[in-house]
């Protein structure tokens, strides 16, 4: 399986996701966001990070990059696509994911770990997962608190103690179809026990078993 | 032309720097202020004096990346 890993001005988690992907027996790229073609690609990643310094809003320039036209193209014939903590945000301002982000409701930035549990196995992010299993997955974001004006949102993760004031409590969230996915959390970085978790393997291990569009 | 675009996010969305904000403002004594929303204001200096020209692409500008449909509304004044 080919996997894009986007890399905005900004991004700096992208050699995190790659390396795990690429551990779990994908073949990744490192794609810049200026990039136009992503043919022969079976999936693509948005890492976390701070896409030109959230400007504006978090994911609010991003959007329009270049390679966000071929980002929506996979989207849309069914391809995995995942967006990390500030590629959540982006894949929202981009509008192949519902709801908005605004500030955490105690205006602190958290890095910690959380515990989150799952809400829904019929996205390729939680394939591996049993409903109701919890995950500890670290987070680390200040604007992590999703609004859903529409209470519409799939949620696939939820937070077991809402850390940041998210809807609904939701730490991961799909497109109605399932392959368009964002989760605030970080699984990269809960990918070896000596990181303090590797909970965050099933969830990427899922991306390998998406199924790729012809 | 001079543009001043004022987003403000829809009264319904949770505000939590407002809500510190207001916090603070309490406990510095000044309790009758019951509500504060942080606003966000962007002065444009646009190549252009065709008011209605100007209007309709600030508009565009506005819907397109200055403000979130999901969460804010904007107003536009011109000059």
């Amino acid at each position: 399986m080919r996997v894009a890993v986007v890399v905005f001005p900004g991004s700096n988690c992208e050699r995190d996701v790659a390396d795990v992907l690429h551990d779990l027996g994908a073949e990744t790229h490192l794609v810049w966001h200026r990039e136009t073609d992503l043919t022969g690609f079976d999936g693509v990643v948005l890492p976390g990070g701070f896409a030109h310094g959230d400007a504006l809003r978090t994911g609010a320039i991003a959007r329009f990059s270049p390679v966000m036209a071929e980002v929506a193209r996979l989207a849309a014939v069914g391809a995995p696509v995942l967006g990390i903590c500030n590629g959540f945000q982006i894949l929202c301002e981009a509008g192949l994911l519902p709801g908005a982000f605004i500030a955490n409701r105690d205006l602190a930035f958290i890095c910690r770990f959380v515990e989150v549990e799952v809400a829904d196995t019929g996205t390729f992010l939680t394939a591996g997962t049993r409903l109701g299993s919890v995950l500890r997955i670290p987070l680390n974001s200040y604007e992590g608190n999703w609004v859903d004006p529409t209470g519409q949102g799939r949620i696939v993760l939820r937070y077991v103690d809402d850390p940041n004031g998210s809807q609904a409590g939701a730490a991961a969230v799909a497109s109605a179809e399932g392959n368009v996915v964002g989760v605030m959390p970080h699984p990269e970085r809960a990918s070896d026990p000596l990181l303090g978790s590797d909970d965050g393997l099933v969830l990427l291990s899922g991306f390998l078993g998406a199924p790729v569009p012809v | 032309m001079k543009v001043t675009v004022v987003i403000n996010r829809r009264p319904e969305i949770a505000d939590p720097e407002g809500t510190t904000v207001r916090r603070a403002l309490h406990e510095l004594g000044f309790t009758e202020v019951a509500e504060v929303r942080m606003d966000r204001v962007i002065h444009l200096d646009v190549d252009d004096d065709d008011q209605d020209r100007v209007r309709d692409r600030v508009d565009v500008m506005c819907s397109r990346l200055l403000a979130n449909p999901v969460l804010e509304d904007y107003l536009v004044v011109l000059g």
